[in-house]
């Protein structure tokens, strides 16, 4: 056997354990096996620490908005007069406005019709560790009935699928991931096409002809073709169509914040879920209380 | 030697290695991996701070053994990997750090990295060089389209140089003294 020069056993060691990753990498490209074993133990190992430090994190952060972030205290007290003055005069114009009776009878109704959909209320406890993905972790498992490819919503709209499943947690992929998305439709003329991300903030619709009238503005729902959301979930609207050949290149803003969740809901069936109209979507999203997931953590 | 800080002779100069308390290395280790997954559910702006790679550079630097660098490198990006979730393949940011892990020891075993400015200049050019891998191997191992160079891979080095070098002083303090 050759025996190695101990100034080159590091390169040596270097050279092996570089190689045993690139094969690593290759046996997961080509098999599409993701290791899950390894990703169940590292996810097992790192969520109790996720899930405390949470827990910790919002108890700090309780106390001290509680008693001792109160500078401004007066002066929100002030502006929060303000704005119950305004709400009383805009209850009072709604109580006046009988036009308005339907569509607020409506947004009262919005938890009944989400009975009829099953649906899970999870708290995220993580997000990616690092800029390569965009996936959030959740504090529902198993346990609680996920299951992969579930969908996954806040009251604002959609957010992702559910890709991975532990006892007491799930891996969810955003809808901006390289390889997140979700079927779609335009609103106003029904086309369907995949939306789906880039990494980026913004999420792109694919496979619209060029022929097809496309708006700036224009809300994107999900069309139920995917298997994952039922239809007419709010995506996002349009913001940028450039002409394209054989297809235009549309860039979606996401309607659900999905740099910023805190707390979503798993659809645990493929129940259809109404969502307001796009006219009734702010005040929706006013009255989010009303989206409370049916079923809570036991 | 185990047990205490040592020097390495390289010529005429004499660079210190140095030694951590018992379970240091592997706390701060889970800490960088816990904290970089957490606090962005908080203030997503804070996922431009690699903890994870700073980790690595700072006991690539103190240790000063390239076999050590490489290793402790290999076992957090594979830790990396493992938590960002299944579609980041196993390996992906493992052979990236494994290269910074070598890298930052031999550096470290033959210049004197204690100086913040000195500090800032290599994480800085750590944080690039990081991207550069992770680009490479997006590119010709994945065969996905990644974009060599933009404002904000210069802007997170900068932070990163910023944080580390700040970081890496609290860092001193778990060093056994000599």
């Amino acid at each position: 056997m050759v025996a190695i020069p101990s100034r080159h056993r590091s390169l040596a060691l270097l050279s092996g354990v570089l190689l045993a990753q690139v094969m690593l990498l290759a046996v997961q490209i080509k098999k599409d096996s993701r290791g899950r074993l390894i990703r169940v133990w590292a996810v097992s190992a790192a969520s109790p620490f996720e899930r405390s430090g949470a827990w910790g994190f919002g108890k700090v952060r309780g106390v001290w908005n509680h008693y001792f972030a109160l500078q401004t205290t007066s002066r929100e007290n002030e502006a929060l007069r303000v704005e119950n003055d305004a709400l009383k005069l805009t209850i009072s114009q709604l109580q006046s406005r009988a036009a308005e009776a339907d569509r607020l009878a409506a947004i009262l109704n919005f938890r009944q019709a989400h009975t009829a959909a099953p649906m899970l209320g999870a708290r995220v406890i993580a997000v990616s560790a690092g800029t390569a993905s965009r996936t959030i972790e959740i504090d529902r498992g198993e346990r609680d009935g996920v299951t992969k490819n579930m969908g996954v919503i806040t009251p604002d709209g959609a957010v992702g699928k559910v890709i991975a499943v532990y006892r007491d947690t799930s891996q969810v992929l955003l809808l901006t991931d390289k390889e997140g998305g979700a079927g779609a439709m335009l609103v106003n003329t029904r086309t369907q096409g995949p939306v789906g991300g880039t990494g980026d903030p913004t999420i792109v619709m694919k496979y619209v002809a060029t022929e097809e009238e496309v708006q700036v503005g224009e809300k994107i729902v999900t069309s139920g073709m995917d298997k994952i959301f039922p239809r007419d979930i709010p995506v996002g609207t349009v913001v940028e169509v450039k002409p394209g050949n054989p297809f235009k290149q549309i860039r979606v803003q996401p309607a659900a914040r999905l740099d910023r969740l805190e707390t979503v809901i798993v659809l645990l069936s493929q129940a259809p879920v109404d969502f307001p109209s796009n006219a009734e979507t702010q005040t929706g999203a006013q009255n989010s209380g009303s989206a409370v997931p049916a079923a809570e953590k036991p | 030697m185990m047990n205490e800080t040592y020097e390495l002779r390289t010529g005429e100069t004499h660079i210190e290695v140095h030694k951590f308390f018992p379970g240091a290395i592997l706390l701060v280790a889970v800490a960088a991996l816990v904290l970089s997954s957490m606090m962005p559910v908080y203030v997503p702006k804070l996922n431009i701070i690699e903890l994870p790679l700073l980790v690595t550079i700072y006991f690539g630097l103190s240790r000063r053994n390239p076999s050590t660098g490489l290793l402790l490198g290999m076992v957090i990006g594979l830790a990396q990997d493992a938590l960002s979730g299944p579609t980041v393949p196993l390996g992906y940011y493992g052979i990236a750090k494994t290269v910074i892990g070598y890298l930052a020891s031999s550096i470290g075993a033959r210049l004197d990295t204690e100086h913040p400015a000195a500090r800032f200049a290599l994480i800085f050019g750590f944080v690039v060089l990081h991207q550069a891998i992770l680009v490479l191997i997006r590119r010709l191992l994945l065969a996905q389209p990644e974009p060599w160079f933009n404002m904000h891979l210069a802007i997170a080095a900068g932070v990163n140089a910023l944080v580390g070098t700040v970081l890496f002083l609290a860092l001193d303090r778990l060093r056994r003294s000599s």
